[in-house]
């Protein structure tokens, strides 16, 4: 296959700051190819120098032949870009944005009209051609974002974190697409921080702190993973003790819950026996499994964190009589005419981490927010600790820790003033303060940023002060808002360590998220479509409900598809009746 | 109580120590104002240039003349032999003003009779004319009491202008200044408040936590108070200090009056910010308000040349109420049943505005 | 340069503004606000002067003399019976000027050898009005006085003064500042409103997929400037109306001076609005960034509240590169004097400077590429 980028000792600085540094690859022809790599790691910058939007500090980046620095009009009317969040005119309708592209890349006419049609076909947005753009789905927003790119009929396509904020289903959708572009012969790159993304592409470019450190097929580098893969299945006891104390050894990389199971990743060459050990007192088996690209990723990266959360340990044992924690009886929000929550019933025990999941505007935030308060439900009730939160006093809120999407702190408040502000706000003062605060600056490792604004920080760095600004005053009840989205693996390992930690000292939580594997760290999932709730369960029951015989073993994104497309189908039918 | 609102009191405080842009709102543009706004935006007129046309030979023509050259207001004198060109100086605006001595001037002053002068300006500066014009009057006026004493005595109009003797407007400028940079730190920190907290967030982190509603309001309207309290202080120290203004008044009833003033500008500012979802949209509709404010307050120009329709606004608006007592602090000694006059207005209005805020807010929490 | 681009692009900024509730503010409902308030509340005119007239004898000359006061138009007569009664009036802002008219009046005109004096007491806490009604409480007091010299007796010698305004006779304020107001419409839409456009791209990643596509960056600024140059346009013509036909302010030049002048201000007020987009992180950095170096100029600087030439040195240079200085002043002449282009060809030529001054540091500002 002809290679179509090829980038040669490419290296761009910006001031002192090394974004990429020597960089050689090829992008071939029909080939889709992911670029890999945490938050950070140049991987937006490469994609703007490949777009010839940017130009490199050294080495050169030639696309279909031409270089992007001295050629790049030609490279304009050649390759398809879509940047971070779609680059669509919100207040443009769907025909405006096809039709301001058409005209820029200088379509007319029934040359025009064809292209329309291939295009609304392709993507399927033909019914909603007359909808603003700000008013569609995050899925369907990124069909139009990549019908745009496409409208030149492009030799190589861009696509910059395409799949950011979407859910499963429309990143299937939108997966089927470009396999079929690639098909035509095109080239595609797809950036992504998702690894389950990057194990499909035929050919993966990982970037870390802008060297690559990976290029080839990323089997090639599952594969050195052989036989060091491993699921402990049918374990007695807790689950998420096994894990840590797992963690802990140091014959394992890598870890994480997979439902009822633990997934890890093993050195290579290493003792197994104080593993095997610990598995036999779980009652556990110890069962060998395919390598998956992210075990690969991590081991490379030098392995994922440890097992114990020194956050947790410090916590309180959390002791209630209270069973029930979070509880919500036929909840209903209406507005106007339009339900996005619909007789939702659920209750969440103490202890227990409670997964809300659903696809875009499907009515998953919206009960989220009637659950910790932010939004009045039209019918029905919602309690937290038997309480309403929204006329709730305030020593009853105390009991409630919350982090909100993109961890909402105080960029113009320095890491030491948003400490003492959250923890000001939630009661804490004197001595008692002064101690939650250092501690929290101990244990999350704070002390060199205190005096910096979180904006700057290190992402890693910036959950886990949202983690800490939310846990000083011990709350029994934890909320989390998509905790984790458009962080790298790493940082994700670190995070769900700390809140299996604190879960296995009594604490609740409640959380939204995207990543299917985030959701088998649940205990219960529920999934909400279309404003209702359409399954509740563990996360192993809801993979055994869509198991058949040409899929033997669903994934938890498998189960999620399914679950919503019978749903759609279903309620598409009532619809035509 | 105390403990999350000391905090949440605190955090606006960083957060606009911290900000640049509002720094750029709080400091820098203030500063600026005081400084344009004392020297440039003055009724005063300077450095005015003058064609004369003297068809008169006579003694008085050139006196008058030598006097309208030495007086301060005046630039250049352009002396024209007759009239041809004058309309071209004017219409390029080389001159505000002509001023046209006939030939019999001087004889009619020696007969005892009226020397008839005539003035033309260029009515394009309309404002800058009619000041100049009174200007001349004065020295025409003094030129007369002087012919007067040399012959029979006439009846004349003197003028005093009490608390102001020499009408220097930046007497006037200055203490309005007080009123207007307390206004602007107040409003514009509020209006942006709650729109930022919206934007980036953390406003629902807010209502999460224990903070009630009632510490919410006063945590966004304390700060505000507080920054639109101390630019206000300090221009009141600038303006007795440095640029020597006498203050006549009461100090605490005008500080009093400060108080209410921008509790009810705060009251404002949060009713637009708990209305936006963005900074943009607050600061549009700050801007809006902004102006209303200022052109209805008489800061610009008088109250009492507006129609009384605008009037009316005038009446709901904080600031008229407020320059009227500090102006009356600052020159006019005004008594305190005078000032009461125009501060009970300014608490009803400061009420209706903090509690229509804690209205939106409330409303929007829930 | 592409004509199809550049018109696809046009028509998307055009469909956006009409989308964009905060963009129809600042276009539609701004400006006539704006005039508005500008006509009506900012008034310098001496009309309807609450006077208080302390007439302390009631000989007919006195009386002759306070009903003299009450029949111009300035002045709004409040008798007064007693000069105390001066301080609390002029202290609560009730009467802001006094006319005494004392015990000895009549007896003095009557007696020859004997010069009579009224006083005229005015409220210096604001100092211009002060002046204006001073001036004016004098000039009916001198008229009054021409009137009995027919009767009575021979004034002494004197000088007296007759004014006369060229291009706004009837001295009506609102005449001076509805061009300025005009101006400072043009300076929002121009600058404001299109520096707050162009910041959005950059903000909400647009910039960057326009970018990726064959259009040229210059095709992405003119195509910019191109619907905020034509809403300026239809802007001036929308205040024309309402300043000829509202506000009945007169228009003697021409129409096409008029509208020459507005687009050669565009000139500058586009590019200004271009710089300030190009060096703002964000929409709202714009926005402020807009109001301080466009709105506030013009409202100060540019000569249409306060009187250039009496402003300190340092400060009347500064307002040579503040192009709303020309603009007013091509305004004011065009919409009271005609068309002069003596005043408005150097008008038209410093706005064109400026104007390529600050479209050429834009082009060297505009970030190139991304970096």
């Amino acid at each position: 296959m002809k290679s179509e980028i090829s980038l040669t000792n490419l290296s761009k600085r910006f001031d002192d700051f090394e974004a990429l540094l020597g960089i050689n690859a090829e992008i071939k022809a029909g080939t889709l190819t992911g670029l890999v790599g945490p938050d950070g790691a140049g991987k937006t910058t490469l994609m703007r120098i490949m777009a010839a939007l940017m130009a490199p500090s050294e080495g050169s980046a030639l696309v279909s032949g031409y270089d992007v620095v001295t050629e790049a009009k030609h490279i304009h009317e050649i390759a398809g870009y879509m940047p971070q969040r779609f680059g669509l005119y919100e207040d443009l309708s769907v025909v405006e944005n096809l039709e301001l592209y058409a005209r820029l890349r200088g379509l007319s006419g029934p040359e025009k009209k064809h292209t329309f049609q291939r295009l609304l076909d392709f993507t399927n947005l033909e019914p909603f051609i007359k909808r603003l753009a700000g008013q569609l789905s995050g899925g369907m927003k990124q069909k139009l974002g990549l019908a745009c790119a496409l409208m030149a009929k492009p030799k190589v396509l861009l696509l910059d974190e395409p799949s950011v904020g979407v859910d499963p289903v429309s990143r299937q959708e939108l997966w089927q697409m470009v396999q079929e572009l690639t098909q035509g012969g095109m080239a595609v790159v797809w950036a992504t921080a998702y690894l389950d993304e990057a194990e499909r592409c035929e050919d993966v470019l990982l970037l870390e702190h802008g060297k690559l450190v990976y290029a080839g097929a990323p089997e090639v580098l599952t594969r050195r993973l052989d036989g060091r893969s491993l699921v402990i299945t049918d374990i007695a006891q807790d689950r998420r003790q096994l894990l840590t104390d797992a963690l802990d050894l140091e014959s394992v990389r890598d870890g994480v819950i997979q439902g009822a199971s633990v997934r890890l990743v093993i050195a290579q060459d290493s003792d197994l026996s104080s593993l095997e050990k610990l598995v036999a007192a779980s009652g556990g088996r110890l069962n060998a499994a395919a390598p998956r690209f992210e075990d690969a990723f991590i081991d490379l990266l030098g392995g994922g964190p440890g097992g114990h959360s020194e956050v947790a340990e410090r916590m309180e044992e959390i002791t209630t009589e209270r069973q029930v924690m979070v509880s919500c009886k036929d909840l209903t929000k209406r507005f106007g005419d339009f339900t996005a929550t619909d007789s939702v019933n659920f209750s969440v025990n103490r202890g227990e981490i409670f997964g809300l999941l659903g696809p875009n505007g499907a009515g998953k935030s919206t009960t989220f927010k009637m659950l910790c308060g932010l939004l009045k439900p039209s019918s029905g009730k919602a309690e937290v600790v038997g309480l309403d939160l929204r006329s709730a006093s305030s020593s009853a809120k105390v009991q409630l820790g919350y982090m909100a999407q993109k961890f909402s702190l105080y960029g113009l408040m320095n890491v030491q003033q948003n400490l003492s502000f959250y923890s000001g706000v939630y009661g804490l003062s004197g001595a008692k303060q002064k101690r939650r605060i250092e501690e929290m600056i101990e244990v999350f490792e704070l002390q060199p940023y205190l005096k910096q604004s979180p904006d700057l920080l290190p992402l890693g760095f910036k959950q886990r002060l949202a983690l800490a600004c939310a846990l000083m005053h011990r709350p029994s009840v934890l909320f989390l808002d998509e905790p984790t989205s458009g962080v790298d693996p790493l940082t994700r390992r670190e995070f769900w360590t700390h809140i299996t930690g604190l879960v296995r000292r009594g604490v609740t939580i409640m959380v939204t998220t995207h990543f299917m594997d985030e959701a088998e760290y649940c205990d219960r999932v529920a999934l909400v479509n279309r404003s209702e709730l359409i399954a509740l369960d563990t996360p192993d029951a809801l993979k055994a409900s869509v198991a058949s015989t040409a899929n033997p073993e669903p994934t938890m994104e498998d189960a999620f598809i399914e679950l919503v497309q019978k749903q759609n189908e279903h309620l598409d039918l009532v619809d035509a009746i | 109580m105390l403990g999350p609102l000391r905090h949440t009191i605190i955090k606006e405080f960083i957060t606009l120590i911290r900000d640049p842009a509002a720094l750029q709102i709080l400091i820098r543009a203030p500063l600026a104002q005081l400084l344009v706004f004392s020297f440039a935006a003055s009724m005063e007129v300077r450095n005015i240039d003058i064609a004369v046309i003297n068809d008169d030979s006579g003694r008085w023509s050139q006196e008058l003349v030598m006097r309208i050259q030495a007086a301060s207001f005046v630039d250049s004198i352009i002396v024209l032999p007759n009239a041809t060109g004058l309309d071209a100086l004017i219409d390029r605006r080389k001159v505000l003003l002509a001023v046209h001595l006939p030939s019999d001037f001087s004889r009619r002053i020696d007969r005892g009779e009226l020397g008839k002068v005539q003035l033309t300006f260029d009515g394009r500066r309309a404002n800058t004319g009619q000041i100049t014009f009174s200007y001349i009057q004065g020295i025409v006026n003094e030129l007369n009491v002087e012919l007067a004493n040399d012959a029979a005595p006439i009846p004349v109009a003197t003028v005093r202008h009490w608390f102001n003797p020499n009408l220097i407007f930046l007497w006037f400028m200055v203490p309005a200044l007080v009123a207007t940079l307390a206004l602007i730190p107040t409003f514009s920190m509020s209006t942006l408040s709650v729109a930022r907290e919206r934007e980036m967030g953390t406003f629902d982190q807010l209502v999460v936590s224990p903070v009630s509603t009632l510490e919410i309001i006063l945590g966004k309207l304390l700060p505000a108070v507080f920054a639109g309290m101390s630019s206000g202080t300090l221009i009141t120290i600038l303006a007795i200090f440095a640029y020597g203004i006498a203050f006549n008044g009461s100090m605490a009833l005008m500080f009093l009056s400060m108080l209410v003033f921008v509790f009810a500008i705060a009251g404002i500012g949060l009713m637009i910010s708990a209305s936006c979802n963005t900074q943009q949209q607050a600061f549009l509709g700050m801007f809006g308000c902004m102006i209303v404010i200022m052109v209805t307050s008489g800061f610009l120009t008088p109250v009492d040349n507006m129609p009384d329709y605008l009037q009316v606004v005038a009446q709901l608006n904080p600031l008229r109420h407020f320059l009227e007592i500090v102006l009356g602090s600052f020159l006019k000694s005004m008594t305190t049943s005078e000032i009461l006059d125009s501060l009970w207005p300014l608490v009803i209005i400061g009420m209706v505005t903090v509690s229509g805020a804690s209205i939106i807010l409330r409303r929007s929490l829930h | 340069m592409k004509i199809g681009r550049l018109f696809a692009l046009a028509k998307k900024e055009a469909l956006q503004i009409l989308r964009d509730p905060s963009a129809l503010l600042i276009a539609f409902v701004l400006p006539p606000m704006l005039l508005f308030l500008f006509s009506y509340g900012v008034s310098l005119d001496v009309k309807n002067v609450n006077i208080g007239v302390v007439l302390e004898n009631d000989g007919a000359f006195s009386r002759d003399l306070a009903a003299a006061y009450d029949a111009t138009a300035y002045f709004n007569v409040t008798p007064v019976r007693h000069r105390k009664e001066i301080e609390r009036g002029l202290i609560n802002g009730d009467l802001a000027v006094f006319v005494v008219i004392p015990q000895d009046f009549d007896a003095r005109m009557a007696d020859p050898s004997r010069s009579a004096t009224i006083q005229v007491i005015t409220d210096g806490s604001q100092p211009n009005s002060a002046n204006f009604s001073a001036g004016y409480a004098q000039g009916v007091f001198n008229n009054w006085l021409s009137g009995q010299a027919n009767s009575l007796m021979t004034s002494g010698p004197g000088i007296q003064l007759q004014q006369r305004f060229w291009f706004n006779p009837e001295l009506d304020s609102r005449r001076v500042i509805v061009p300025g107001a005009i101006a400072l419409v043009m300076t929002i839409i121009g600058t404001l409103l299109t520096a707050m456009v162009i910041a959005r791209e950059w903000e909400r990643g647009t910039m960057e997929a326009l970018m990726s596509t064959p259009a040229s960056k210059a095709e992405i600024i003119v195509s910019k400037l191109i619907p905020y140059f034509v809403l300026g346009m239809l802007a001036i013509s929308g205040c024309t109306f309402l300043a000829v036909e509202i506000f009945e302010v007169p228009l003697r030049g021409s129409l096409a001076a008029l509208l020459l002048v507005s687009a050669v201000f565009l000139l500058p007020a586009l590019g200004l609005g271009l710089l300030i987009s190009a060096v703002s992180a964000s929409q709202f950095q714009a926005a402020t960034t807009g109001l301080l170096l466009g709105f506030m100029p013009t409202l100060l600087l540019s000569g249409f509240v306060y009187e250039i030439q009496s402003m300190p040195v340092a400060i009347q240079w500064v307002t040579h590169i503040v192009p709303a200085r020309y603009f007013v002043a091509s305004l004011q002449t065009i919409f009271l004097a005609g068309d002069v282009w003596s005043d408005l060809i150097p008008n038209i030529f410093a706005m064109l400077a400026l104007g390529f001054l600050l479209f050429g540091v834009t082009f060297i500002k505009t970030r190139e590429g991304m970096d």
